[in-house]
């Protein structure tokens, strides 16, 4: 009798838990399926059919948004920031990092904490110098200023994850390869790099994250439209005079189609790369 | 004799140290050009007037003096005000209340979590554009353009229709249910590794000496999570204060005086009317504030922990 009414308790109360989160999967779930939806449906049936699925699929749309959107410039900017700047940071980070943990030189501690306090402090607006300094090197509208400023924006972070994974790792291989005559170079390159893959795993997938969804700076620095990545596209797209539904919402899920997969595929990483960012800053 | 291999012994040290610097120069010189320098002169152009061309007249605290009764500066520090207090107690109970949904053995666990964490790897843009689609006011051809309108007059609710992002009284708490939207699977990820960092023996004990469960939240639970609430709470305020792209986005008619936040405040006075170093007094102050109300957070919940 006891036994039962636990049971019964248990059932109503889980039953109660499972409508709440499915409710919020929902209500996260629904915005993002209607957007790839809408993205197939024509311009004559996207505000007048209310069905789920469109009953004709309009492939159509992608293909304007490609080229007479100019979503495949787009699309292929971001390639090049994401690709450059995650390989930009990778390597300047782990050669930073690797010298933090393993190496000894004047100054050392001092220039690490330097890192961590840029993280710990907030700075609202810092675009507006940081546009000044581009203008003065001429480096407005170039892809090369773009990238350098995306890869100071990753570096304290990958920085502190890769000294903390450095300190953590046995030096006795080091050691051995030192005294076989292998230089810091090909240390770093031959043992540190491969050993710290999980770490690099971590750095790689926040990095490419936060340059493709990045606004402002390609905004302030980028005004030529062959130089544009997505999210600004989007923008530029999105404030002409009559706005083509269908064809919007195909650039929206080009433009969330490759982060939400490669969130999907690599969410492990991200969750602890982003939480990890989340705790010290 | 002795002298000359201690020299040479530490000029090999010094070319070492020199070598071993060089691992870290490609780092530090990006830093210091692009944020040292910029972050010095954030201060410094705050003290100038300047054009973003011509010579710079330094004027003092001037610019902070015409910043404090600068009055839309202050109304939107109020919007971003709003949107924070909505972030900081809708967004993060919600947050909460799933975390601890999510921290019982329940199925789909797994599922819910990877669910959650979906809009936040979402950019602002998209998300901004997405829900401007939806809570839309327009029509076309007698049709309503906005999902959430349309739904409204299906449902047989038609006099609930409403211009939401455009009516000053409702454009706001739209933008910070967005911004909710957006965020609260920050929240969530954050306090459930904490909770999971709970030892789970303490609940059986508490089991066992008959605490039901609200005794066992507040006692265990609530007490053991302070640490990771606090930091919640601070980088939710950074984030909703700092809030701006998804306002552009979402309200896309551009910089409206009901929507108006800060750092749109800061954009704005900077290529909007050329008035760089006030662009930099109010990054200034806004800077000095968030700082302020991390670190005052930050030593309170040290306190705590050392009590």
């Amino acid at each position: 009798m006891i036994a039962n009414k636990y049971l019964i308790q248990g059932f109503f109360k889980n039953t109660l838990l499972h409508i709440f989160l499915l409710t919020v999967t929902i209500s996260c779930l629904f915005p993002i399926f209607w957007m790839v939806r809408s993205s197939l449906m024509s311009n004559a049936t996207i505000f007048v059919d209310q069905s789920l699925l469109p009953h004709e699929w309009n492939w159509h749309n992608y293909a304007v948004a490609w080229t007479k959107g100019n979503f495949g410039v787009y699309f292929f900017n971001s390639l090049i920031y994401t690709v450059s700047v995650v390989m930009g940071i990778v390597i300047i980070s782990s050669l930073a990092a690797f010298a933090f943990s393993r190496l000894k030189f004047p100054g050392k501690d001092a220039l690490f904490y330097m890192f961590i306090a840029a993280m710990m402090i907030p700075l609202p607006g810092s675009f507006v110098p940081l546009f000044v300094l581009m203008n003065k090197l001429h480096l407005v509208n170039t892809r090369f200023g773009y990238i350098l400023c995306m890869i100071n924006v990753g570096l304290s972070l990958s920085i502190l994850l890769l000294k903390t994974f450095f300190d953590k790792m046995p030096s006795d291989l080091e050691d051995a390869a030192r005294i076989d005559g292998c230089s810091r170079i090909q240390i770093w390159w031959h043992m540190a790099l491969p050993l710290a893959a999980p770490a690099l795993a971590v750095v790689v997938i926040y990095n490419s994250l936060n340059v493709w969804n990045e606004y402002i700076l390609a905004t302030l620095l980028l005004s030529d439209n062959n130089l544009m990545p997505l999210q600004r596209g989007l923008m530029v797209f999105n404030g002409a005079y009559q706005v083509d539904y269908p064809v919007l919402m195909a650039g929206l899920t080009m433009t969330a189609i490759p982060i939400v997969a490669v969130y999907l595929f690599m969410q492990k990483h991200i969750i602890k790369g982003l939480s990890s960012g989340a705790i010290v800053g | 004799m002795l002298l000359k291999t201690y020299n040479r012994y530490t000029a090999t040290r010094s070319l070492d140290a020199f070598k071993n610097f060089l691992f870290v120069f490609p780092a530090v010189a990006i830093f210091c050009i692009f944020y040292i320098y910029p972050f010095f002169e954030l201060f410094n152009l705050s003290l100038h007037q300047w054009q973003g061309i011509g010579p710079k007249v330094f004027i003092g605290l001037r610019n902070f003096q015409e910043l404090a009764v600068d009055k839309v500066w202050w109304t939107s520090m109020g919007h971003a005000g709003y949107i924070t207090l909505i972030a900081l107690t809708f967004q993060n109970a919600l947050a909460f209340a799933l975390a601890l949904a999510c921290d019982r053995e329940i199925r789909l666990k797994h599922f819910y979590r990877l669910v959650f964490f979906i809009p936040p790897v979402l950019s602002e843009v998209v998300v901004g554009i997405l829900w401007n689609w939806i809570l839309n006011s327009g029509m076309h051809n007698g049709q309503q353009i906005g999902l959430f309108n349309n739904f409204l007059a299906q449902i047989g609710l038609p006099h609930l229709i409403h211009n939401w992002l455009s009516d000053p009284k409702t454009a706001l708490t739209c933008i910070a249910v967005v911004h909710a939207w957006k965020g609260f699977g920050w929240g969530f990820i954050i306090l459930l590794a904490g909770l999971q960092t709970i030892d789970r023996q303490l609940y059986e004990a508490a089991k066992v000496d008959g605490a039901g469960m609200w005794r066992t939240f507040w006692n265990i639970t609530l007490p053991m999570m302070l640490p990771v609430i606090v930091l919640v709470v601070i980088l939710t305020i950074l984030g909703s204060m700092q809030v701006f792209v998804l306002i552009l986005s979402l309200v896309n008619q551009g910089l409206v005086y009901h929507t108006e936040v800060p750092v749109t405040r800061i954009l704005g006075a900077m290529s909007g009317t050329n008035q760089f170093g006030y662009a930099c007094a109010q990054a200034v102050i806004l800077g000095i504030l968030l700082v302020t109300v991390s670190f005052t957070l930050k030593s309170f919940s040290n306190r705590i922990k050392q009590a």
